[in-house]
């Protein structure tokens, strides 16, 4: 991947992102802030790739702690906001 | 089709789920499924991830996700609502302390095996800078949320800070020039923990959603740099994506406080000098849970505004037992939530909906400041600054031009209080001494819960 192609894709997404966020209500602002935060997580892919290519002490060790800390942001992150949503959702459902 | 060609269209997979699911995070009804669209993303992102021939070591990968899983899954289980921003603050610490390692690392490997470019060196650079700020600026979130850090700086504050921030520009040039030497990398990753903490120690209370969200853009854009370092199309799409959402949600709480973030940043959060209880005199009027319960069997229409001392004193179920009783003898209830009330975008939706209150019962600023008119009793619960009618009337005060819900407007405002001191920003209240305020000094929830028993017994 070029270098151009590369600024490219993070110009367009970042449009991107900022288009499908804009009207999002208050109410899940939390719960949108800690999904995305999940996403963020995606750091992961290139930690397991670090980790994994028996390079150095060094960087082993690098990646098997990136690998750990990503692995907590994206399992935490997720089920976290599955559980704000499903506050969201269950109320819904007892009062109807 | 070869092992690479399977690992980029599962790329290409997971940036499509990750997109529609951050699309579905925007509503709603469409929320649950965005966040599982987004959760599928990842793993098939990880799935395809092992495919690749570089991996070596799969015993030690294993180990790490296992570990990670477990902490992650008994962090997220176990969280109290009311501790939600801390836990928020520590996942984007970690995010960005991962992008850090990762990009060292693939940095380090690539000068050993004289594979790297300018670009790798100057995303490396980028990368570990941000992504160091990210992680020590959310560990002084973290403190500062979970209310065991206190410290708040130091004279001269300002000036190390900028100096953190302009020695990391030479440093980066630096490391690029010379990326055989590995201290430079270190050395700007130490000037990013400096200015991850200096930058976050002088925010207070009222400033942390917008901390919150800027440290959740930073951990994006550190994840999005690390996909330079490793030329990984998914990494820049998904952290541009979530540092983008991140930047919208800063600017939407910047403007509820009518701060730019620069401010929010550079200057100290406006207070004022007020002393406390000296500048209402006799002008107060207090009241008790009985005299409010009779207010309120008369009412038509109550407004509840709840606030950051509604989430201290773990009020929430109790104000959903005062709903349900008022529900339950006609009365119209409904809640006027201020954006930054709490302590993280859109946190005090979260507690209220984890005490099982409707979210279409919940009224942003807009919504709610036309219908206070109509209102016969609104109950201001551990509200301070958002309800204050200064920042409307009065252009000398530290919060003039702040967006606040307008609850004077309303025939009787409860204001529920544990004394007349001052609120976060420090400056007094012109609402507590209007003709048409009540103030109920006492611990949140033991007011409401009073309320109840009275309007039980009446």
């Amino acid at each position: 991947m070029t270098l151009l192609i590369a600024l490219t894709l993070f110009v367009l997404a970042v449009f991107l992102g900022m288009e499908l966020i804009s009207k999002v209500p208050a109410t899940l602002h939390t719960p949108l802030m800690s999904g995305s935060n999940a996403i963020s997580g995606i750091t992961l892919i290139g930690a397991l790739v670090s980790a994994g290519t028996d390079h150095s002490v060094l960087t082993t060790t690098l990646g098997f702690v990136a690998v750990t800390l990503a692995t907590i942001n994206v399992v935490g992150g997720f089920l976290v906001t599955n559980r704000m949503l499903a506050m969201f959702a269950g109320r819904k459902k007892n009062r109807s | 089709m070869s092992r690479l060609d399977i690992i980029d269209l599962g790329y290409l997979l997971s940036a499509v789920l990750f997109i529609v699911g951050l699309k579905g995070l925007g509503r709603p009804r469409t929320a649950p499924r965005g966040n599982l669209l987004g959760a599928a993303g990842m793993f098939l992102a990880v799935l395809v991830t092992l495919l690749n021939q570089d991996i070596l070591t799969y015993t030690m990968l294993a180990l790490a996700l296992a570990i990670g899983t477990a902490i992650g899954a008994v962090l997220a289980l176990k969280v109290k609502m009311t501790s939600m921003p801390e836990l928020v603050a520590l996942f984007n610490g970690f995010g960005g302390g991962a992008s850090v390692m990762v990009a060292a690392a693939s940095f380090i490997e690539a000068v050993d095996l004289n594979a790297h470019t300018t670009q790798i060196s100057v995303a490396a650079a980028v990368t570990a800078f941000i992504g160091a700020v990210t992680l020590t600026g959310s560990m002084i979130a973290f403190g500062k949320l979970k209310g065991s850090l206190g410290w708040s700086g130091f004279p001269g504050l300002s000036l190390v800070r900028a100096a953190s921030l302009l020695v990391a520009v030479p440093l980066a040039v630096l490391l690029v020039m010379q990326p055989e030497n590995q201290g430079w990398l270190w050395a700007l990753v130490a000037a990013g923990f400096i200015l991850g903490v200096l930058g976050t120690v002088p925010i207070g209370g009222a400033d942390m959603p917008v901390v919150i969200a800027l440290l959740n853009a930073l951990s994006g854009v550190a994840a999005s740099t690390t996909g330079f370092v490793l030329d990984n199309p998914l990494l820049i799409i998904a952290g541009s994506l979530v540092g983008a959402s991140g930047l919208v949600l800063t600017q939407v709480m910047c403007k509820a406080m009518n701060r730019s973030l620069l401010e929010v940043l550079f200057t100290a959060a406006p207070t004022g000098s007020s002393s406390g209880d000296d500048d209402y005199g006799d002008g107060v009027t207090a009241t008790s849970g009985e005299e409010v319960a009779m207010l309120l069997e008369i009412a038509e229409r109550v407004v509840i505004v709840p606030g950051y001392g509604m989430a201290v004193a773990q009020a929430q179920h109790a104000v959903r037992d005062l709903m349900v009783r008022l529900e339950a003898s006609g009365v119209e209830v409904v809640f006027g939530i201020h954006p930054v009330a709490g302590r993280m975008p859109g946190h005090m939706n979260v507690l209220l909906a984890e005490a099982e209150i409707d979210y279409e019962l919940l009224f942003d600023m807009d919504q709610i400041n036309p219908t206070f008119a109509r209102t016969d009793v609104t109950i201001v619960i551990g509200a301070n600054d958002v309800v204050n009618p200064a920042a409307r009337t009065d252009p000398d005060s530290p919060i003039a031009g702040m967006p606040i819900l307008d609850v004077d407007d309303s025939r009787t405002v409860v204001v529920i209080k544990r004394s007349l001191s001052p609120g976060f920003a420090g400056i007094s209240n012109p609402l507590f001494v209007a003709d048409n305020a009540l103030l109920y000094f006492a611990d949140a929830r033991e007011a409401v819960l009073e309320i109840v028993t009275a309007l039980n017994e009446g």
